[in-house]
């Protein structure tokens, strides 16, 4: 309940960051969702995520609309300011605060209501902009505030709770991602935080518009036999590409790899994204082959979870823009306002 | 034969859309504004792109009178799709221009009307081989015809041509030899001057000649906007482009860095969500619509409203419901915007009435907005927004400064100063919020549209709601002394009655009131510069005792505002609707009120006993 607050004393011994946070500092209110849902996993996996890599929370912003999914930043980085907007309609807030302030984090939590029904314009077109930000989509397949109508995301022939098949096709939002120029698109499953963690910290590395699609079963209306987003079904079908691993610039590589598995992707920040390959054939760089293959795996009903297309080298929207480093919040009368003296030729070429 | 027409006329023009007569009829209305005397064009176009009729009006008027007047005294018909109606449209014993090149029967003429016939189609047909370029010289032709027949200075002209082609120099002398072949024909074959004349005067002085748009855009620039978030509609799409434009003026930097973004967003509900999401982050950030793009962006508006975030909305109004009339103009989004999105809300308007008034209030808006934290809606309208109009030049006072109203920074947290997101702590409704990222350990909160208690914490309690409702009420009562006051013109003598307006309604009112005034009726007049309104407003509908409230809507929405948050009892104000897409004339305003008003003087008003 949001109305109990946690209590602030930690275990002494809890490990601390390179800013001092312990794990807890990252932490938010107590989540008011049901019990064993997936959408906790992904809330502790974006904990660990920013505890990981130093971040000092009150530079993230948390942005959501509305849904189970969009409750959530209430329950992650409470040193962080947050906006629960409105329904499908995070990106352009998000997109917003964006402009007005560069020099901070954006973390856009979203459902498959919010993104693939209500908001998939929006969805869209903030990701056509490059917008610098990681974009979350917990993607349970269900409306489950509404209690368990499918959503745009349910596959087709999938089963509800109640029984009834749903007729029509489910709306791919990585292949939509790709398709639409997301410079980071990630899969993977609410139940394998191993998997999910380095994909997150990846996103957030990542100076463009990053997309995760997170399948996050709704243990009260879509885990039952009959439903393709189950933890059952997705542990069943679920078929990782690759292995994330990110260090941080100048970081020591200690992890052991067997030589011609690993790639390596430096971010322009510097960071590396170590991609252990699971799948040979599997390209992040040939966005053409990826979404090939990625097709080519759905019609087989399996899930290709990891990173599927990382750009290197993104151009964002502040770079389309042109604007100043300096953050428009920042910006005062000196830099903004012309003065009466330009007014008069103004006024004199109006004449 | 009536009396010669000296700086006191009309001329229209009937073109068609498309065929490059905007530039040579404003070169034509901006050569008579040289000459000192006052005009007022308006462009009344179709929604189309080439093909459809398009008509523009000039009012000449040394009285300053700039008002749109009704009636023609010379009529331009250029386009023969509306001939008959043009012709029929003419004033008695005024004059038809047209091209002669085709004899056309008699029959297509009138009688009461003197007919100058210029056959401008033979004439660059023998100039001009290229068929784009006979289309385009013959505007100016007839622009050179019209200087001789109304003893337009063609040195005036020719200065116009100059700087309208500059660093495109091969074009002057082409567009000069045009404008002395129309001159020349109309000298030789007609008596000039015609019984309608300009005659230079000093009736411009200072003033600029601009549209509200362009105004309203530098408003923003002036006013520290540094996020537009816009979806092209008519006749709001020119103010975007217009701040556009002059930001890449006024706002690179020395390395061509840009201290502006504007986004051409996929509709009016991402616009609306990004200026709430720059506002939220403290950048200042505005949208501009007009009323279809007002009625997409109600669920955000309510969002900004309860979750106290700074956002200013320009609604350039234009002909509705639906599509209505979108290249024609109306007040009709009145009560959309006061009352915009579901569950209570009321919003701050502001009503300029003229582009000086545009630009000023443009740049109020963002400091309102952020000393109330709270949607602020600027109401244009078509006529203001997208005819060029006389206006007194604009001005700024290089002392002042933004007020970015209560934002508690870095040393206000750290220094342990109680923070609440939703706290009333100075009594006037209005809290203190933080851009996010401002302190490691304080001062962050959760913006939300769901109800919340005044830590910002979730909370679904009645009073808690309650608690914010009211505390919302008490902004709105604040705002009241932040926004533009009313102004009053007394009548010359004491008057019982009085009449309110505002926006685009002025320039006509003003005539209106001159006009009736010289009838012997006398009228103090209100003009409602915002909303909520003033306690002025209430005092001035209480010390008259009958009130005409004059607006351009079927729905008379500003005095339902009126009756609705004033308490006024609704007899005692009499609507004069004026809502047929075309600008609201004086003419108009006499006749509506005239009679009435003759008869409240002679019977007294029964006065309503408490």
């Amino acid at each position: 309940m949001t109305y109990i607050s946690k209590p602030k004393l930690h275990h002494p011994q809890l490990p601390a960051n390179k800013l001092g946070f312990t794990r807890r500092d990252y932490e938010g209110a107590i989540s008011t969702l049901c019990a064993g849902c997936g959408h906790d996993s992904i809330s502790a996996a974006i904990i660990q995520a920013c505890f990981e890599l130093d971040l000092p929370p009150h530079r993230i912003a948390k942005l959501s609309g509305i849904g189970c999914s969009s409750k959530t930043p209430t329950y992650f980085l409470s040193s962080s300011h947050g906006f629960n907007s409105v329904h499908g309609r995070m990106p352009s807030v998000l997109t917003g605060a964006n402009l007005a302030n560069r020099e901070l984090i954006y973390l856009g939590v979203s459902g498959d209501g919010d993104s693939a029904s209500i908001g998939l314009g929006q969805f869209a077109h903030s990701l056509r902009r490059g917008v610098n930000m990681v974009y979350i989509v917990e993607n349970n397949g269900v409306y489950g505030l509404t209690k368990g109508q499918f959503s745009a995301t349910s596959d087709r022939g999938s089963k509800s709770k109640k029984g009834a098949v749903n007729t029509d096709t489910a709306i791919d939002m990585v292949l939509l991602a790709m398709e639409l120029g997301a410079t980071y698109v990630a899969r993977s499953f609410s139940g394998d935080k191993a998997q999910l963690v380095p994909l997150i910290k990846g996103a957030i590395l990542h100076r463009g518009a990053a997309f995760i699609d997170c399948i996050s079963p709704c243990v009260a209306f879509n885990n039952h036999s009959g439903s393709t987003k189950s933890f059952d079904y997705v542990r069943e079908h679920n078929e990782a590409v690759n292995q994330l691993d990110v260090m941080m610039p100048r970081e020591t590589i200690t992890a052991d790899y067997a030589p011609g598995q690993v790639e390596e992707i430096t971010q322009h920040d510097g960071s590396v994204l170590k991609l252990r390959k699971l799948a040979a054939e599997y390209d992040v760089h040939d966005r053409i082959a990826a979404m090939n293959y990625l097709q080519g795996r759905k019609a087989a009903g399996e899930i290709v979870t990891g990173v599927l297309h990382v750009d290197p080298e993104p151009e964002d929207l502040h770079a389309h823009l042109g604007t100043v480093a300096s953050p428009f919040n920042k910006l005062g009368e000196k830099d903004l306002c012309p003065g009466g003296g330009a007014l008069e030729k103004f006024n004199a070429a109006y004449r | 034969m009536s009396q010669p027409k000296i700086n006191d006329f009309v001329v229209k023009f009937a073109n068609i859309n498309g065929s490059g007569s905007a530039s040579a009829n404003q070169l034509f209305a901006k050569s008579i504004l040289r000459m000192g005397v006052p005009v007022s064009p308006r462009n009344i176009f179709p929604s189309n792109i080439q093909g459809l009729p398009t008509w523009y009006e000039v009012r000449i008027s040394e009285a300053g009178y700039l008002g749109a007047r009704g009636g023609v005294d010379l009529m331009v018909a250029m386009n023969p799709q509306t001939w008959d109606k043009d012709v029929l449209g003419i004033d008695p014993g005024g004059y038809l221009f047209y091209d002669s090149t085709k004899p056309l029967p008699k029959s297509k003429f009138r009688e009461d009307v003197r007919v100058i016939g210029v056959p401008l189609t033979e004439i660059c047909n023998l100039q001009y081989s290229d068929p784009r370029q006979r289309q385009l010289f013959r505007n100016i032709v007839y622009v050179g015809a019209l200087a001789a027949l109304l003893d337009i200075d063609i040195a005036e002209i020719e200065k116009l041509i100059g700087e309208q082609f500059k660093g495109k120099d091969k074009l002057i002398a082409p567009n000069i030899t045009a404008l002395h072949l129309g001159r020349d024909y109309a000298k030789t074959h007609f008596e000039c001057p015609i019984g309608l004349s300009v005659r230079r005067a000093s009736a411009v002085g200072d003033s600029i000649f601009i549209d509200g748009n362009t105004a309203a855009a530098l408003g923003c620039v002036y006013g520290g906007a540094t996020v537009a978030a816009w979806y092209p509609i008519t006749p709001s799409s020119s103010l975007a482009e217009a701040f556009a434009r002059q930001c890449r003026t006024y706002r690179q930097d020395a390395l061509g860095n840009n201290r502006y973004a504007v986004i051409q967003a996929e509709d009016e509900l991402a616009s609306i969500g990004m200026v709430i999401g720059a506002s939220w982050n403290g950048a200042r950030a505005f949208t501009c619509t007009s009323g279809p793009g007002i009625s997409l962006m109600q669920e955000f508006i309510g969002l900004a409203y309860f979750a106290e975030i700074p956002a200013v909305i320009f609604d350039v109004q234009r002909g509705g419901p639906s599509t209505g009339m979108p290249t024609r103009t109306q007040q009709a989004d009145v009560l959309a915007c006061a009352y915009a999105s579901h569950g209570d809300t009321k919003h701050v308007l502001l009503f300029p009435e003229d582009p000086a008034e545009s630009f000023d209030f443009a740049a109020d808006a963002f400091d309102i907005a952020e000393r109330l934290q709270t949607p602020v809606f600027v109401l244009l309208d078509l006529d203001i927004g997208m005819n060029d109009h006389l206006s007194r030049p604009l001005a700024w006072d290089d002392a002042r400064r933004y007020d970015r109203g209560k934002v508690a920074t870095f040393d206000d947290l750290d220094s342990g100063k109680e923070f609440g997101r939703y706290l009333d702590i100075d009594g006037d409704g209005i809290t203190y919020r933080t851009y996010p990222g401002t302190h490691p350990s304080r001062g962050s909160f959760f913006t939300r549209g769901t109800t919340k208690d005044r830590y910002a914490r979730y909370s679904e309690a009645g009073p808690d709601y309650m608690d914010n409702m009211q505390r919302l009420l008490r902004k709105f009562e604040s705002a009241k002394e932040l926004i533009p006051k009313p102004q009053v013109r007394s009548a010359l003598q004491p008057s019982r009655l009085g009449v309110i307006y505002y926006g685009s309604t002025s320039p006509a009112m003003h005539e209106a009131l001159d006009s009736l005034e010289q009838q012997g009726i006398h009228f103090d007049a209100m003009r409602i510069r915002a909303f909520p309104f003033h306690d002025q407003v209430e005092d001035f509908i209480a010390t008259h005792d009958h009130v005409f409230v004059v607006e351009q809507n079927r729905d008379a929405q500003l005095r339902m505002l009126l009756v609705n948050e004033c308490g006024v009892d609704p007899a005692k104000l009499t609507p004069v609707l004026h809502y047929d897409g075309t600008p609201i004339t004086a003419r108009f305003i006499v006749r509506e009120i005239a009679e009435d008003a003759k008869a409240l003087k002679v019977t007294p008003m029964r006065k309503v006993s408490p």
